[in-house]
């Protein structure tokens, strides 16, 4: 049974007079139990399209169904059965966490009690301090109970917008353990996350550019589509060869990740060696050329070159 | 139901803990009543006033002595010669001066006429005003009084009575008016900044986000502030009634009623600015432009409306507080009955339908 599913959604905003494009001709299904992420870069659409499936926001064009119940006119049924986390921090910091936890249990009819094995995992980490107010929490701790609040109804979806933005790399992992704990349960999840190294983690993912999909495939499926070789290159002065990598015209494309460039040749059977002559000319030292499969931000970037 | 409690015990525990809130809604009413009762008035006591008597004679003597016995007057220094007028008001010393003319007694017993030059600062208009108004009737007072002894055989007398307010207390006209003052802040401005707090705070987007209707968490945020309002009705009324001896004429109950109608009125006006705002600062200023100064402007409470030009007259019949304001003055000092207020209470009653109506129309199920 098709959980999600998005035809043709778009969306315009109005900036004063001229108009902004938010979403463009959005279409994905998502399978039950399935976790799912929506991989993009900030300002891309993500935070619109889930305003839009949690019935928040209406769509200028295209349908949505969120178990089996159409966005706009059933939003009400929607509303009882999804679970919402919101990109930014959206608890009452004046409340102590476990106050906020009971509020959320009773806005959906019920009790702690009942839901208390759905969220265990992840209320035992934060129960030592549910004398605490929310706003005193560390951003980590924080996350866990904005998660626990919209698990604690036990929704049949959940949609969480960015939840691992500015959570420490040892929280972040933390996180996605807990997602996948998460599925056990048979709930279906919908993640977005401007980190590509997250997208790994998930069943499927959609990247999205601009308000448009780029690609939607399993995360294995869309590095397989890689088609290309795919080298890192590393010299001792790592700024200029990378202006130097992307002013060559054998050079199809190079971009910085981290410790090392990663380079495309337009010539597929373009050798390494000439590519080291030719730096070596330019004045670098040391250039080391390895190959390497591609990851999705590679894909990424490759997609959105067109 | 549990919901609702729920929401309302949550509202409780927002007011409860933030201290600025607690501040505005239990301090801000008290210091009010306190400060317009015994600093702010408009009521002349102990005025420094100077005379200059040129005549010195019996009678100017006499009606210096009624003066100094009047608790209105001081007279503060006597002044010699004329020139020493002007600086004692530029020095802001008097407020009055009382001028005698030379053979002040003389001209009176012989030409059966005299004058007083009265000198106002008139810097302050209504105070000058007053104070020559007493002075005056010192002065005729002390008139009459040698009229008896004469026997002069026509006279007209005019005998004046203050209705409600004999002694013309101060306190008996803004009692009402800060009580429409607290509650437009108590009610209008806290429950719209609270709506909107959660706008902005972004727990309204979780909240739309759940099977509760969305109208419910808003008349969940209003019960606390009616209760709350409710509290400061009791201590202002207690305050106006025990430190201020302001009388409640009417019937307490039919007062409290009438107070209560308003409060629910204002929550109203709060409820469709927290519909228009989209910040808690916009909210504070329409709360601030839109209902404070009004309600002090235009209710009738500070200036009153008959004196205003027409347009204003107008406008201030869209001012809730306005009608309040008559509704409680007629209670309160009056003493009437609801047969003399129904039109205005009707009145409110319309505005609150109106107010409720319009917002509910106005609250948005979705973000945008």
């Amino acid at each position: 049974m098709k959980v999600v599913s998005v035809k043709n959604i778009e969306k315009i905003f109005k900036v004063g007079k001229s108009t902004v494009t938010a979403l463009r001709d959005i279409s994905f299904e998502i399978e039950a139990g399935e976790l799912f992420g929506l991989i993009g870069p900030d300002g891309s659409g993500k935070t619109t399209l889930f305003r839009i499936l949690t019935t928040l926001m209406l769509a200028d064009k295209g349908t949505a169904s969120v178990d089996g119940f159409d966005v706009v006119n059933d939003y009400k049924q929607i509303r009882k059965r999804v679970g919402y986390m919101p990109g930014r921090f959206s608890l009452y910091q004046d409340l102590t966490v476990e106050e906020n936890l009971s509020f959320f249990a009773t806005l959906f009819n019920t009790s702690i009690e009942e839901n208390y094995d759905l969220i265990k995992d992840i209320y035992v980490q934060i129960e030592k301090f549910k004398t605490r107010k929310a706003g005193a929490l560390s951003g980590g701790m924080k996350q866990k109970l904005a998660l626990s609040c919209a698990l604690i109804h036990r929704p049949s979806v959940l949609f969480l917008d960015e939840p691992t933005t500015g959570v420490d790399a040892v929280s972040r992992k933390e996180f996605w353990d807990l997602l996948r704990n998460l599925q056990q349960q048979k709930i279906t999840i919908l993640v977005s996350t401007p980190y590509m190294d997250e997208a790994s983690l998930c069943d499927r993912v959609a990247l999205i550019q601009d308000g448009k999909i780029l690609d939607i495939d399993s995360p294995k499926g869309i590095t397989k589509k890689f088609n290309h070789p795919l080298w890192s290159a590393q010299a001792d002065n790592m700024f200029k060869l990378l202006t130097d990598l992307k002013s060559l015209v054998e050079v199809n494309s190079c971009y910085p990740f981290g410790q090392e460039h990663h380079v495309t040749f337009k010539d597929v059977r373009e050798s390494v060696n000439d590519m080291q002559a030719r730096l070596h000319k330019l004045g670098h030292t040391s250039i080391k050329f390895k190959k390497i499969e591609a990851g999705i931000e590679d894909c990424f970037m490759d997609l959105m070159k067109g | 139901m549990k919901q609702f409690l729920f929401f309302v015990k949550k509202e409780f525990l927002h007011v409860w803990r933030d201290k600025r809130t607690m501040f505005i809604l239990f301090g801000m009413p008290i210091m009010q009543i306190l400060i317009f009762g015994f600093a702010l008035t408009n009521e002349v006591k102990n005025t420094r006033i100077a005379i200059l008597d040129n005549s010195k004679d019996e009678t100017t003597a006499a009606i210096i002595n009624q003066l100094q016995a009047s608790r209105y007057f001081d007279v503060q220094e006597t002044i010699q010669v004329n020139s020493e007028l002007v600086p004692a008001f530029q020095a802001g010393n008097i407020k009055l001066a009382i001028v005698f003319p030379e053979n002040f007694q003389e001209q009176l017993l012989h030409t059966h006429s005299a004058a007083v030059q009265l000198i106002g600062d008139a810097t302050d208009p209504n105070t000058a005003n007053t104070l020559i108004n007493y002075a005056s009737a010192i002065i005729i007072d002390y008139q009459s009084n040698l009229r008896n002894q004469i026997k002069f055989p026509y006279t007209i007398k005019t005998e004046t009575r203050m209705l409600y307010n004999p002694q013309l207390k101060g306190s008996y006209n803004f009692v009402p008016g800060v009580m429409a003052m607290v509650l437009m802040l108590v009610c209008a401005m806290m429950t719209s900044i609270s709506i909107v707090r959660e706008k902005e705070m972004g727990t309204m987007e979780i909240i739309l986000v759940s099977p509760i209707v969305p109208i419910r968490v808003v008349i969940a945020k209003m019960v606390p502030y009616f209760i709350l309002s409710a509290v400061n009705i009791g201590s202002i009324l207690l305050l106006s009634v025990y430190v201020l001896d302001v009388p409640i004429r009417g019937s307490l109950l039919l007062l409290v009623s009438e107070c209560l109608l308003f409060t629910i009125t204002v929550l109203a006006l709060g409820l469709l600015i927290s519909s228009i705002a989209n910040s808690q600062q916009v909210a504070m200023l329409i709360s601030l432009m839109g209902l404070f100064l009004p309600t002090i402007m235009l209710s009738g409470f500070m200036f009153p409306i008959e004196n205003m030009p027409l347009g204003l007259r107008i406008f201030s019949n869209i001012v809730p507080a306005k009608w309040f304001y008559m509704i409680v003055r007629n209670i309160m000092i009056k003493g009437v009955g609801f047969e003399h207020v129904w039109k205005e209470t009707l009145i409110l009653i319309g505005m609150t339908v109106f107010f409720m109506v319009v917002s509910i129309k106005k609250f948005k199920t979705r973000l945008e």
